[in-house]
């Protein structure tokens, strides 16, 4: 194999612009998507009604739909209700959409796994509802979900990929464009891969790095 | 009668179709020490989680200084601030420390200043012997200090009344002393105290008056002496015959 490596360093700066958007859209998607996770999980605990029955449809909605037809949906479809968005707010909101469930049900496996004489002793000393979430149930919880998050974190960046969809330049987008217009294949796949291994690998390193720590500080009673 | 701390009258319990507690009429005097007895699945815990409302009642009430006991009211949070409970699975907070466990809900609940709770856990733990494990976490207590760390935990709140759910029946026997020791030092210094326990020597010592319990009901309440030595019912009799039977065969041994 060949490879132009001239060809590479002339569109590495392409390759930069596309990498900061996809771990934009990718941060922000999945700060939010964390959002609606903790929200949802927290409804679906207490078992709220009504709003916890909503929130079952949407948790097999988003599971159970593609990403690009879900991007496709508020990007082609939400503006024919007059809600017009840029494909990058698409892009965000799309991933959250998706990333929410996954999130929630990391979640909601973590804060279940509390046992419900922890929630008693709480009681017990008086402690109220919220309190005993935030000092009781939620940091025991977190030891339980982390992996199950981290892998949710990997698991939608790489689902980014899928933005290209709606036109916007992401890495993935960058690529196809590069290879449509000088048929650059083995480059332009190249560049891709090691970008997103730039992206991943220390996330990766880093969240079996928290999984280690929290699996040695195990809280076991 | 005069300084009645906790009153029970009529408390009925139902899960589904089962009455596990079928009509309890009971008071304990302030300062009083209160056993119950009873074989297993009489509704001794279950008695015990309903004055503090862990367990909504079916019926029947309960007072603890004349304030109604009510799972489901708001004031319950309030109430329970009054009632320290300690359970035999211990349940400290396991990702807290041990300092961190006992001055959580009186800081954040009663909102009292952090370094007056830790001057009275300091006085509590030493007492115990556990102040140097003051920043070790649960996992490293073994189970009577585990247990010894609840009861401080429940203390720090400056409860009323002390309800002991079985707090040494997880405990290996070694460990079963030092739990009591503690206990007994407490109905010394005059705590209200409501004890379900298995331990019968200790509930012997413990105690002002035993209830025994049976399918719900109070069968006999008297002080230990004559329910020891001269229980009124086939019931009871039966119940502590279980126990002598076992001194029968460590003395064969």
């Amino acid at each position: 194999m060949n490879l132009n490596f001239d060809f590479m360093q002339k569109y590495l700066p392409w390759y930069l612009e596309a990498a900061v958007l996809t771990v934009k859209i990718a941060f922000f998607g999945i700060l939010l998507s964390l959002l609606v996770g903790v929200v949802c999980s927290v409804v679906q605990y207490y078992r709220i009604p009504v709003i916890r029955r909503i929130i079952s449809v949407y948790i097999e909605i988003s599971r159970n739909t593609p990403l690009l037809v879900q991007l496709f949906f508020l990007y082609f479809g939400l503006p024919k209700i007059g809600i017009v968005w840029s494909a990058e707010v698409c892009a965000i909101v799309g991933l959250a959409f998706l990333g929410g469930s996954y999130m929630s049900e990391s979640i909601r496996s973590g804060l279940e796994s509390v046992e419900k004489s922890q929630i008693e002793s709480a009681a017990s000393l008086g402690m109220s509802k919220l309190l005993t979430m935030k000092e009781v149930i939620f940091p025991q919880a977190l030891a339980v979900s982390v992996p199950g998050v981290c892998a949710n974190v990997i698991f939608l960046i790489t689902e980014t990929s899928v933005v290209s969809g709606i036109a916007l330049a992401d890495l993935m987008y960058v690529t196809k464009d590069l290879i449509g217009l000088y048929y650059v294949t083995d480059e332009a796949l190249i560049m891709l891969v090691v970008f997103y291994l730039i992206i991943l690998l220390p996330i990766s390193i880093i969240a079996s790095f928290i999984e280690r720590r929290l699996r040695y500080a195990g809280f076991g009673n | 009668m005069e300084n009645i701390q906790l009153q029970v009258s009529g408390l009925i319990k139902r899960f589904g179709t089962e009455t596990v507690l079928n009509g309890i009429d009971l008071s304990v005097r302030k300062g009083e020490v209160v056993v119950v007895l009873g074989p297993s699945g009489c509704g001794k815990s279950t008695l015990l989680r309903c004055m503090n409302g862990l367990e909504p009642k079916s019926a029947g009430t309960i007072l603890l200084d004349g304030e109604e006991v009510t799972s489901d009211s708001k004031k319950i949070a309030q109430l329970r601030q009054k009632i320290g409970m300690v359970f035999q699975s211990y349940d400290l907070f396991p990702h807290k420390n041990i300092m961190d466990n006992i001055t959580l809900a009186p800081v954040k609940v009663q909102k009292r200043s952090k370094k007056e709770v830790e001057q009275d856990a300091e006085r509590l733990l030493k007492r115990v012997g556990l102040w140097e494990k003051r920043k070790a976490y649960p996992r490293e207590l073994s189970g009577g200090q585990k247990q010894r760390v609840a009861i401080i935990r429940a203390l720090c709140m400056n409860p009323e009344v002390m309800l002991f759910d079985e707090v040494t029946a997880a405990l290996d026997p070694e460990m079963v002393r030092e739990v009591l020791d503690v206990i007994l030092e407490l109905a010394e210094s005059g705590m209200t105290m409501v004890i379900v326990t298995h331990e019968m020597q200790f509930a012997r010592a413990i105690a002002d008056r035993i209830i025994f319990l049976d399918n719900g009901k109070i069968v006999e309440n008297s002080p230990p002496e004559l329910f020891f030595t001269n229980p009124q019912t086939q019931r009871a009799k039966d119940f502590l015959q279980t126990f002598a039977y076992e001194k029968r065969r460590t003395a064969i041994n």
